[in-house]
């Protein structure tokens, strides 16, 4: 068994890093990948304010509308949801610079396969298409991972930047 | 059927010291009726500004949030009306300028634009008062109680358009005029 098979992702661990990271708000649309692990979580607690959104896009506009307001937010949904709302993430988040920061379960992945090696295109995409529309992206997939989401947070509200953390295997809670 | 630029004077006399987000033809119309710092012109994503007012609504409480929303935009993020709703903040007031097309896009007609309802869409998901205007007299009678009620609150005003604004997106949309709303944003936060 590979290192990556052997370890797991933690939502209580990922809940501890937002809420370390000053985020109050997370806008939602349930994912497989993260519903367990994550997002019932952040549904049974009340540090955190949990706003369901029927369209990612409508996630994305909130989300920029609480950073202008220096209100720091994330917006998680699948994959797929983030495909759907490119369109107001470049004309939101990218054009307006701001740190619009988005926590995206990636469907069908699994840790011990690259992404970009991956059969499956949904997966295999997703990294060169925010490549391409120069957003800042990283993957988590283990606990030891954890660490890199309070930094890359920090950094896209210091930078005013959008930032995509891809979660690349079911979290458990 | 009232024009819109005559319906938004309306709306501008009551505006306070509201936050107003605007869309399109609209927002080009609000720019010369309302100038103000506090106006943040909802342009390139279309259909957010109700999802954008939204952000708003929860981060200033205190604070009237308008949208000026266009029907054609309103279609592209119909589910806004629910989570709106869901949210239920009072210091949210929704406007749709329904003239039944994309007007800043070669006024070609919006799907269902002889059938729609929005104000039945808008009660249906939860809003908490709900109206529609087709004559400026209505409008001036009722619109000052209308804002005064807590929100989320959501008026149709059935307009033709009028004269045609010059579409001058760099001026409205331009990373200057961003700037100029957020250094404004600020400043009036911390005035609260």
């Amino acid at each position: 068994m590979s290192h990556a098979q052997s370890d797991g992702l933690s939502g209580a661990k990922i809940i501890v890093a937002l809420s370390e990271s000053h985020i109050d708000v997370v806008a939602s649309l349930p994912d497989i990948t993260t519903s367990h692990g994550l997002l019932w979580p952040l549904a049974r607690q009340d540090k955190m304010q949990l706003i369901r959104v029927c369209k990612e896009d409508e996630g994305i506009s909130i989300c920029a509308a609480l950073a202008m307001c220096e209100r720091r937010s994330v917006m998680l949904m699948q994959q797929t949801g983030l495909f759907d709302s490119l369109n107001a993430v470049r004309g939101i988040a990218v054009e307006y610079n701001l740190p619009v920061c988005m926590l995206v379960g990636v469907l069908g992945k699994q840790p011990e396969i690259p992404a970009r090696e991956h059969k499956k295109y949904s997966v295999r995409i997703v990294e060169p298409v925010l490549k391409a529309m120069e957003i800042d992206h990283l993957y988590i997939e283990n606990d030891r991972d954890i660490p890199l989401i309070q930094k890359a947070i920090g950094r896209a509200y210091e930078l005013s930047r959008p930032l995509v953390i891809l979660f690349g295997r079911r979290l458990t809670p | 059927m009232m024009e819109r630029a005559a319906c938004l004077k309306e709306i501008a006399r009551l505006r306070g010291d509201a936050l107003v987000v605007a869309v399109y033809s609209t927002a080009f119309d609000w720019m010369g009726i309302s100038p103000h710092p506090l106006n943040c012109f909802s342009i390139g994503a279309m259909g957010q500004a109700s999802s954008i007012a939204l952000g708003f609504a929860i981060s200033l409480p205190y604070k009237k949030i308008v949208v000026l929303d266009g029907d054609g935009s309103l279609l592209m993020n119909l589910g806004s009306l629910v989570t709106i709703a869901d949210i239920a903040p009072e210091n949210l007031i929704h406007f749709v300028s329904q003239n039944g097309c994309y007007e800043a896009n070669g006024e070609h007609p919006i799907p269902g634009h002889d059938k729609i309802s929005f104000a039945g869409i808008a009660r249906a998901a939860g809003y908490r008062h709900v109206k529609e205007f087709s004559d400026i007299a209505s409008l001036q009678r009722d619109l000052p109680y209308f804002i005064t009620q807590h929100g989320p609150n959501f008026a149709t005003l059935h307009v033709h358009a009028g004269e045609k604004p010059a579409l001058d997106y760099e001026l409205i949309h331009g990373e200057a005029a961003r700037l100029t709303f957020q250094k404004a944003l600020r400043e009036d936060m911390r005035k609260q």
